[in-house]
């Protein structure tokens, strides 16, 4: 154990407060969580401003020996400090958007999530292999409570779908990670990071592992939890089940698969691909007739967390890179719209499209944020959205043009379907009176979203804060990759003498004519 | 610092102050702020043209912050100035600033007005990105920021469900085109290994008759570059096939559409196909088939605009046909010429449109000729200017002597065609003439229809609403029922349009001498023997063409003027002479004129392929994929085996010994007969 155990810290700090807040009334419970996640988000900026880049690839490394190989072991590189970063950031607002549409058990439920912030940054900051495991199972537990105690009308039915598609997908991993630490002796995270496992092993562990990553994405077809989940939690639950619990299957797909398994990720690339651009074609279709606004922003989130799947299986920096930033880019802007969601659902207590209209009338900064973080949705260029899209779609191309093309379709479909929810939300006339009675924004919900447009905007136009800690190990990762990396279909072969040229240069125009 | 600096980014800032301030800032300091910076940045941007018009300024970079790197991808924001981002600024910043000033009058009764001006600011920010951008992905910034800005504007008037739909369509048509940019992009990076549009035009040469894989063929490299690429520029430049939304563009308030959708915005694409030219004219094929969608454009579009009856969308599809023009002159390697018309159409087309508007506002919204008539009188200034605007549409001019704006630039455009020599440039050549002709007769139909004839505007429910309000105000005067029935025999129904207040005349004025004189003045500088060093390197620039244009035969080059002669004794005969002909002349060709009057069906034609079928998919993929196959084979499913299951074993525990022996019994059987039979 090295220095000021400051990720240790960060675990402790939500969890002490998550006890104190059980025994609070209802008030104190709220400002003991607004604190406790302030306090974790001063740490996580010390951890960012602290963080040397260029510097060791494991950094505020703890460890304690517990019992019979299993340890206490944190530490972080590039890709779990952003990820953290990430969490700390959303959580207060998360405790501010509760703030007052949680009035029911309050202490317990700023407990769930003030344990739930313990999970999340334990799971990236994770080194054991069963520490990470059992951090990332029980992530499972607030969240279910928060969608089955504080959630919408069909709270049960979600809460258990969500539990046990998720716990199905856990459970192979779990055997897999038996059969891994009984190979190879270690559950340190780090040394398997480097070990090479006997390429026939990999195929099995590598499904494994994917079963469980997959429907955390969640990926096409295992995806159904999602709308459910999403649509029946409270908004705050929302943020936090689309900003953070999503990424954990990026996350795993990058910190064990693609490190563990690389022949085994290459030999299944082929089936990410296809699963993903079926997801980014099939979801953003489904998103187009959604009526329910939280739906149709959960099924845009499976579309999203493909491109995410794509950048990463496409076995290159930019497509590394950029599903890092979409992951934290669609962290912020998918948060960022379950809040405009649920800031008029706090007025009108529905989820129906149909029942607002015009709001851009009586609500006319509310509208405007509601543009920033539908554009952003969309990938406009200087938000968050675009570098990272750009990114994995440029890695993936130089994979398969096919699969970028047809992923590609996503920018079109993404762009009808949020405007087409726009417009039925904020355009046209005022339909309903009480929509149309509703209040701009109040000084809470502008300190709620004035921090996600500033970050999503600083994302955007300057990502380099967030590229430049995960270079040098996406560097390392890509190097890794690189005996695995499939082939491309793009290779550009030197010209051939003129002559022959124009002739075949002559049939290729035609063809693109016609 | 760089002046430039500045130029791009006060218009940024006008538009966060007004845009955040909007109703606590007030109307008028909104207004000052983004027409004072638009000024501001108009009068910084002349100098810079002039530099290089003179020869005495150089090419620079000036870098601003750092962008992205990731591996050997980087790209930064960085503004470049050369003579073909100083064209287009002065372009950009002129007309914007004209826009915004004519905005004050324009747009007075409008509540909302900081809105609107900091979306015209916003707009024109993007713009400049755009036009200034040193690589493909500050570029293609730039592009979806006006995307960005057009929405906003032709969604303006939110409350009306058509702006709503022409926002979207506006949108997503251009994402179509985007996605081929962005296509184009990957494809440069993985080629070239970099992004920055100098090196990329520098190593241009170096990939000649190289092949590269996309979607399982090979293709010649440069050319499936280039097509890529210019799918975006098509999209953008309203070509034929992604063209849709540029007339619903109309939605938005008639400004915008001088602006964006017909002076700057739409231009990015031909833009852009001279910025890259270097490596479009390295593919002979990409530059044919750039050839062949311009001359269709331009053709198609102008037979629509001769049908059309209200006076937006003639000029929206007559900027579609104009637009085709530029494409292909550059399909044609005619470059400077391209950006010649890009120029001088920029002047004259914000002139229509400025002028158009000025009508509308003299006839209380009313946007259909029908209803017009006679306003010559009525409306002098208005009717100069447009009489200014349509002559240099048209092309009026003699040879050698002095011609209107669109004079220098078609003509030119038409003898590259020709002076190409080859087959597409021919085909390119007669679509043009041809669109000339159209060009001609509804330019003078828009003008004769609107200004000359007999007053109809009795007809209009926007003018009737207009007398009504005069009326109900003035109820108490016995006098006035009679006074409206005398007016109604002479087809004004007792309305009187005024002329436009000042600070809309003013813009008219200015541009109206653009459009006398912008093709006089400058086509030395930019068609030309001399034209290589006025662009200095920026664009392709053959002069080997510019010796063909000059070899063309004496009818090439007079054809034009006689197409424009005819077309204009059309209009007359039509419109003045003869004005039961048209009508009796739609009846004899029933059926075509119902094709070009319905705008070919394109519309109709992409809600059955893709609009429609969209929505149907998403039904299907949600109620019979996800209901009814994912949830009910997976989660319910398995829920379903499990309380099946759990019901099966609660029969099983029956209680009762005799049955748990009978288990047992079957069980050591079925055990012991395996163990025999193995």
């Amino acid at each position: 154990m090295t220095g000021f155990p400051i990720l240790s810290l960060m675990l402790a700090v939500p969890a002490v407060a998550a006890v104190a807040a059980l025994f609070a009334s209802a008030g104190a419970a709220r400002t003991i969580a607004l604190v406790a996640t302030l306090i974790d988000l001063a740490l996580g900026l010390d951890l960012w401003a602290n963080y040397q880049i260029g510097g060791p690839q494991w950094q505020f490394v703890e460890h304690a020996q517990l019992f019979s190989g299993f340890s206490w072991a944190l530490g972080i590189d590039g890709i779990a400090l952003v990820l953290i970063v990430l969490s700390v950031f959303l959580m207060p607002i998360c405790i501010g958007a509760s703030w007052d549409a949680i009035e029911k058990r309050v202490p317990e439920y700023m407990a769930a999530f003030l344990f739930m912030e313990t999970l999340m940054i334990g799971v990236f900051a994770a080194q054991d292999l069963f520490l990470f495991y059992i951090l990332f199972e029980a992530g499972l537990i607030p969240m279910y409570l928060i969608i089955g105690i504080w959630g919408g009308a069909d709270r049960i039915y979600a809460s258990y779908k969500f539990f046990l598609y998720t716990l199905l997908g856990s459970v192979l991993m779990l055997i897999a990670m038996l059969w891994i630490v009984n190979l190879t002796g270690t559950t340190s995270i780090p040394v398997l990071m480097e070990y090479n496992f006997p390429v026939q092993a990999q195929y099995l562990l590598w499904l494994a592992f994917f079963a469980s990553f997959a429907v955390k994405m969640p990926m096409w077809p295992v995806h159904t939890w999602l709308p459910d989940a999403h649509v029946q939690a409270p908004t705050a639950g929302s943020v936090i089940l689309a900003g953070v619990l999503l990424k954990m299957g990026g996350y795993g797909f990058i910190r064990f698969s693609l490190p563990f398994f690389p022949e085994a990720s290459a030999y299944f690339a082929p089936l990410v691909w296809g699963l993903s651009i079926v997801a980014v074609v099939y979801t953003s279709l489904v998103a187009l007739v959604q009526s329910d606004m939280k739906k149709l922003i959960a099924y845009s989130s499976v579309a999203h967390m493909a491109i995410v799947t794509l950048g990463l299986f496409a076995f290159n920096r930019q497509g590394l890179e950029g599903s890092m930033v979409v992951m934290l880019a669609h962290g912020l802007v998918s948060g960022a719209l379950f809040l405009c969601v649920g800031v008029i659902y706090d007025r009108l207590h529905t989820r129906e499209i149909s029942r607002y209209g015009g709001l851009a009338i009586n609500m006319p900064y509310y509208a405007l944020f509601f543009m920033f973080f539908t554009m952003a949705s969309v990938g406009l260029p200087a938000t968050a959205n675009f570098v990272g899209e750009f990114l994995s779609l440029q890695g993936i191309y130089k994979a398969s043009s096919w699969t970028a093309l047809i992923a590609g379709t996503g920018i079109i479909l993404g762009a009808a379907y949020m405007l087409y929810l726009y417009r039925r939300v904020a355009f046209g006339e005022q339909k309903n009176a009480d929509a149309a009675a509703m209040p701009d924004l109040t000084v809470r919900e502008y300190l709620l979203l004035t921090p996600l447009v500033i970050a999503t905007l600083w994302m955007g136009i300057y990502p380099e804060s967030f590229i430049a800690p995960i270079r040098a190990d996406i560097a390392h990762l890509d190097a890794r990759l690189a005996a695995a990396r499939p082939a491309g279909d793009a290779q550009v072969t030197p010209g051939h003498p003129v002559a022959e040229t124009h002739e075949s240069a002559e049939h290729n125009g035609e063809g693109s004519e016609k | 610092m760089h002046s430039i600096l500045f130029i791009v980014f006060l218009p940024l800032l006008a538009s966060v102050i007004a845009g955040l301030g909007n109703k606590a800032l007030g109307k008028f300091p909104a207004k000052v702020v983004t027409t004072g910076g638009l000024f501001a940045a108009c009068a910084l941007s002349w100098p810079i043209f002039i530099g290089f018009l003179t020869g005495n300024a150089e090419a620079t970079v000036v870098p601003v912050l750092k962008w992205v790197q990731s591996g050997d991808l980087s790209f930064d924001w960085e503004l470049r100035v050369d003579t073909l981002t100083a064209v287009m600024l002065v372009v950009i910043t002129s007309v914007s600033a004209l826009v915004h000033l004519y905005s004050w009058g324009y747009m007075d009764e409008e509540p909302d007005q900081p809105r609107f001006f900091a979306y015209l600011s916003l707009f024109t920010f993007a713009m400049l990105m755009l036009v200034t951008a040193n690589n493909l992905v500050q570029m293609f910034f730039g592009w979806e920021g006006v995307g960005l800005a057009s929405y906003l504007l032709i969604g303006f008037w939110f409350r009306k469900p058509s702006a709503g739909a022409a926002a979207i369509k506006a949108f997503v048509v251009n994402r179509v085109g985007d996605l081929g940019f962005m296509l184009g992009i990957f494809g440069v990076f993985l080629v070239f290994g970099t992004v920055s549009i100098p090196e990329i035009l520098a190593n241009v040469p170096n990939h000649a008759g190289s092949t590269i894989g996309f979607l399982g063929h090979r293709f010649d490299t440069l050319t499936i570059l280039s097509i890529l690429l210019f799918i975006g520029a098509m999209g953008k430049s309203a070509q034929l096939g992604l063209h849709t939304w540029l007339p619903d563009a109309m939605e938005g308030p008639t400004p915008v559409s001088a602006l964006i959708h017909a002076a700057t915005m739409v231009t990015a694409g031909v833009f852009m196909t001279c910025r890259l030219s270097p490596l479009f004219a390295a593919s002979p094929d990409a530059m044919t088939f750039v050839t062949i969608v311009g001359a269709a454009t331009c053709f198609f579009a102008a037979t629509i605009g001769t049908t059309q009856w209200d006076i937006k969308r003639v000029i929206a599809y007559s900027t579609c046909s104009q637009l085709g023009y530029m494409f292909f002159a550059a399909g044609s390697g005619a470059f400077g010429a391209a950006m010649f018309h890009l120029f001088t159409h920029a002047f004259f087309k914000a002139l229509l449109f400025l002028g158009a508007g000025s009508v509308i506002h003299a006839m209380h919204h009313e946007q259909d000729m029908r209803y017009y008539g006679a306003l010559r009188k009525k409306i002098p200034l208005t009717y100069w200017a447009m009489m200014a605007g349509t002559l240099a549409i048209t092309g009026v001019g003699i040879v050698d002597v002095f011609g209107f704006a669109g004079f220098y630039s078609k003509d030119s455009i038409l003898e590259a065609a020709y002076g190409t020599g080859t087959g597409v440039g021919h085909f390119a050549f007669f679509m043009g003439i041809t669109a000339a002709l159209l060009t001609s007769f509804y330019s003078w139909r828009l003008v004769f229809l609107t200004f000359f004839g007999k007053a109809r505007w009795s007809q209009s429910e926007h003018i009737q609403h207009a007398v009504h309000d005069d009326h109900g105000h003035g109820h108490d005067h016995a006098h006035d029922h009679h006074h409206g029935h005398a007016h109604d025999d002479d087809g004004t129904a007792g309305y009187h349009p005024h002329e436009s207040p000042l600070v809309m005349l003013l813009p008219l004025i200015i541009l109206s001498m653009g459009a006398i004189f912008a093709g006089f003045v400058f086509n030395h500088a930019f068609i030309s023997e001399g034209e290589g060093e006025f662009w200095k390197g920026s664009l392709v620039f053959s002069e080997h063409l510019i010796h063909h244009m000059h070899e063309v035969p004496v009818w090439v080059k007079w054809a034009p003027f006689g197409v424009m002669v005819t077309g204009l004794l059309g209009a007359i005969y039509a419109y003045i002479i003869n004005p039961g002909f048209p009508a009796a002349f739609v009846r004899a060709i029933k059926p075509i004129h119902t094709f070009v009057y319905n705008k070919w069906f394109f519309d109709e034609l992409y809600n059955f392929l893709f609009v429609r079928p969209a929505f149907a998919l998403g039904r299907l993929f949600w109620k019979v994929g996800d209901v009814g196959f994912i949830d009910r084979f997976g989660p319910n499913g398995a829920a379903w085996v499990v309380v099946q299951g759990t019901g099966l074993a609660r029969r099983l525990q029956s209680g009762l010994l005799t049955s748990y022996a009978l288990w047992m019994l079957i069980g050591l059987v079925a055990a012991v007969s395996w163990v025999l039979t193995r």
